[in-house]
């Protein structure tokens, strides 16, 4: 009896200094779903979910304080990508926040661009380079078309485009049969 | 009884094996045989694409109105290694252009036009004198050089594939000679006239990939192929070629199908031929670094065959890179009154083209020109009823049935894990398919979404870094703004207290000397 409970109690003790010294090893700094929530969301950072910017959107979602359906740049995938990570049922994109469109990148008149840096400090991913009082131009392959940087410019020199397709970045349209196999 | 896959990698060729599925097609091969290869004449207008193979165009090396000589490199690109191209004839770049290329797209790409000056003077080359001498790394410095790719149709960059099987160290190189397509016969040409110029480029490409022995794989119904080839290895002297010949179904020539006839090993998911300890190059693109070395001369030509029931004389061209196709088809007699689908590549992996001012590019082996009665009425398309006739033809094992479902389901992580990567799109099951559904098609274009999806993920995570090295630098200057502010509030303070102890010792000094009251 004495030797069962002496033992159960050392085991029990071990077993707690055991668990106890692997919290402290194994500890995980951020929160493993928001990252993944980050991960599923697009990076456009473009702050049309009323948070600034992706993470913090992620954040956001992982307290309960917001919805899965207010990035337009994810649209409908990116919904459904939130919903089965998350376990919630899809929902339609909430036009408070936008709407869904096809990717554009941020292309400035040069010749109209007067160089006072407002884009450039504007731009959530730094795609814009220039200084002041000289030309500022946009690197088309960082741009992630968040408009952002339109509401600055006091000479309205920036303008959206989409992204062309060339024969380079064409690909195979889907076949245009309607059968579900 | 254990196997040692790579004893048997080295064995290959000794015992013929099968791969799975394939079909046995009508050849059609003999209408376009019957003359020999013929030259076709100087254009009016060279139009050279920059983009003759996958990746992004090539930068155009030349301006216009510069005068170029044959041979010239016009264009250079990074993809996989360097590569180049290079002018066509000699003459006068009129313009860098946007004109239809051959491209599935059906989009119009820069092109470099050349007006030939009508000399064809050739650069000054500068061939290998004695390639025997020539080290390896020479060798393939040259054939990088030279603008070779694969001209069996996959335009691989060949300086690339030679490098990666030099460091990765092969036994055995494959000349893939079994062109299994129907129609197409520009390598069993080639192998009958210049069997000499092949088996020169497999010495050359044996040396300077280190491999110890070369097979020349044939199909059994090329029937003079055989002898013409032997007598060109007898007459080499060489003693590590063999002429081995495969049983023609349907696609054996590709790569990993010619691989598993041969040896009898699958080449892993993903995976290339060098994991076997193989090196599988075209006769044609062997031909090609025969020229590139002993003669100096980069790839400007190529043989076309053009046929077909819908063109009038069909035959075997050697057209240079950037000749309109309405070039050959004219030489070969024109179109017959019932031409009516024109198309680059074969019946089975070719795609159709919309105009025949297209060029000819380095990946254009066949010029197939259909006439009404052979292209099938277009059926239409019916559910999927699960026979498993496509999981039963096709040769890379996969099951085309689940692919099609997850793919119009748009379920990505399915798809991948049916192996959609290793689909060779040959068409197989398409062809067999009850239904009528245009199974290739869709993984075409699941292939598409794929890579899709990946430039998106990459695409994300760059600005995800960007972001956040951004957030760092602002929160680390916010912080450097404070503490500025901070130094100098303490500085101030500092100095007040210094300048209070100063006033102070003034005041004793001037209590101490003022006289007392």
């Amino acid at each position: 009896m004495i030797t069962a409970i002496i033992l159960i109690t050392l085991l029990g003790s071990l077993f707690g200094l055991g668990l106890g010294w692997a919290a402290g090893k194994f500890r995980v700094d951020s929160d493993p779903v928001v990252d993944q929530i980050d991960a599923v969301l697009p990076q456009t950072q473009c702050g049309q979910c009323n948070f600034p910017g992706c993470r913090p959107y992620a954040e956001a979602i992982a307290a309960g304080e917001a919805d899965i359906n207010q990035c337009p740049p994810g649209g409908e995938a990116g919904i459904q990508a939130l919903a089965d990570l998350l376990g919630l049922e899809a929902k339609p994109l909430n036009p408070e926040n936008g709407e869904e469109k096809p990717r554009t990148v941020a292309v400035i008149d040069e010749a109209v661009c007067i160089g006072c840096t407002l884009c450039i400090q504007a731009c959530p991913v730094d795609a814009i380079v220039g200084a002041a009082k000289l030309m500022h131009t946009v690197i088309e392959a960082e741009c992630t078309g968040c408009d952002l940087c339109l509401p600055p410019c006091p000479v309205d020199c920036i303008e959206m485009v989409p992204v062309t397709t060339e024969t380079g970045t064409w690909s195979w349209p889907r076949p245009a049969t309607g059968e579900a196999g | 009884m254990k196997i040692d896959p790579l004893s048997q990698a080295r064995s290959a060729g000794q015992q013929l094996h099968h791969f799975h599925g394939g079909l046995r097609l009508r050849h059609n091969k003999k209408i376009s045989c019957q003359t020999p290869i013929e030259k076709t004449p100087l254009a009016t207008r060279y139009y050279v694409p920059l983009l003759q193979h996958s990746g992004r165009e090539a930068d155009a090396t030349v301006s216009q109105g510069q005068k170029v000589l044959k041979g010239e490199q016009i264009g250079c690109f990074e993809h996989l290694g360097r590569g180049c191209i290079h002018a066509p004839t000699s003459g006068t770049v009129t313009a860098i252009a946007r004109h239809p290329i051959s491209h599935p797209s059906g989009a119009d790409g820069r092109c470099v036009v050349i007006k030939p000056d009508g000399l064809d003077q050739w650069k000054e080359l500068e061939p290998i004198d004695d390639w025997e001498q020539a080290s390896p790394a020479e060798l393939r410095q040259v054939i990088g050089s030279a603008g070779i790719v694969g001209l069996g149709g996959a335009v691989f960059p060949t300086g690339f594939k030679v490098n990666q099987a030099s460091e990765r160290g092969i036994h055995t190189l494959v000349l893939n000679g079994s062109e299994c397509e129907p129609y197409i016969s520009c390598d069993e040409m080639l192998m009958r006239e210049q069997p000499g110029s092949i088996v020169l480029g497999a010495r050359i490409l044996q040396k300077a990939v280190g491999a110890s022995r070369t097979i020349i794989a044939i199909e059994d119904q090329m029937g003079v192929v055989n002898a013409a080839l032997f007598r060109a290895v007898e007459k080499s002297g060489a003693e590590t070629i063999d002429i081995v010949k495969v049983t023609t179904i349907y696609p054996e020539g590709g790569e990993k199908q010619l691989i598993k006839v041969l040896t009898g090993l699958e080449v892993p998911s993903g995976g290339r031929p060098t994991d076997l300890g193989l090196l599988c190059q075209n006769v044609a693109t062997a031909t090609a670094v025969a020229r590139a070395v002993t003669e100096g001369k980069p790839l400007i030509e190529r043989i076309v065959t053009v046929t077909g029931n819908g063109v009038r004389k069909p035959r075997n061209l050697l057209a240079q890179i950037g000749t309109p196709i309405s070039n050959l088809v004219d030489q070969c007699g024109g179109y017959a009154s019932d031409a009516a689908r024109l198309v680059l590549g074969g019946p089975m992996m070719g795609y159709a083209l919309s105009t025949d001012s297209n060029p000819v590019i380095k990946a254009a082996n066949c010029i197939l020109v259909l006439s009404e009665d052979d292209i099938r009425p277009p059926q239409p398309e019916m559910p999927c009823i699960r026979c498993g006739e496509c999981a039963r033809v096709c040769p890379s094992i996969l099951l085309p049935q689940e692919l099609n479902r997850a793919i119009r389901n748009g379920l990505w992580d399915d798809v991948m894990e049916l192996g959609l990567a290793d689909c060779i799109e040959c068409g197989c099951c398409d062809f067999v398919c009850p239904s009528h559904i245009p199974l290739v098609d869709w993984f075409r274009f699941g292939k598409s979404e794929l890579h899709l999806l990946d430039q998106e993920r990459v695409r994300a995570e760059a600005a995800r870094q960007r972001f956040e090295a951004r957030e760092a630098r602002l929160e680390r200057l916010k912080r450097e703004r404070k503490k500025r502010i901070e130094d100098k509030k303490l500085a101030l303070q500092e100095n007040s207290s210094k300048q209070q102890k100063i006033a102070a010792a003034i005041e004793r000094v001037r209590s101490r000397k003022s006289p007392k009251p």
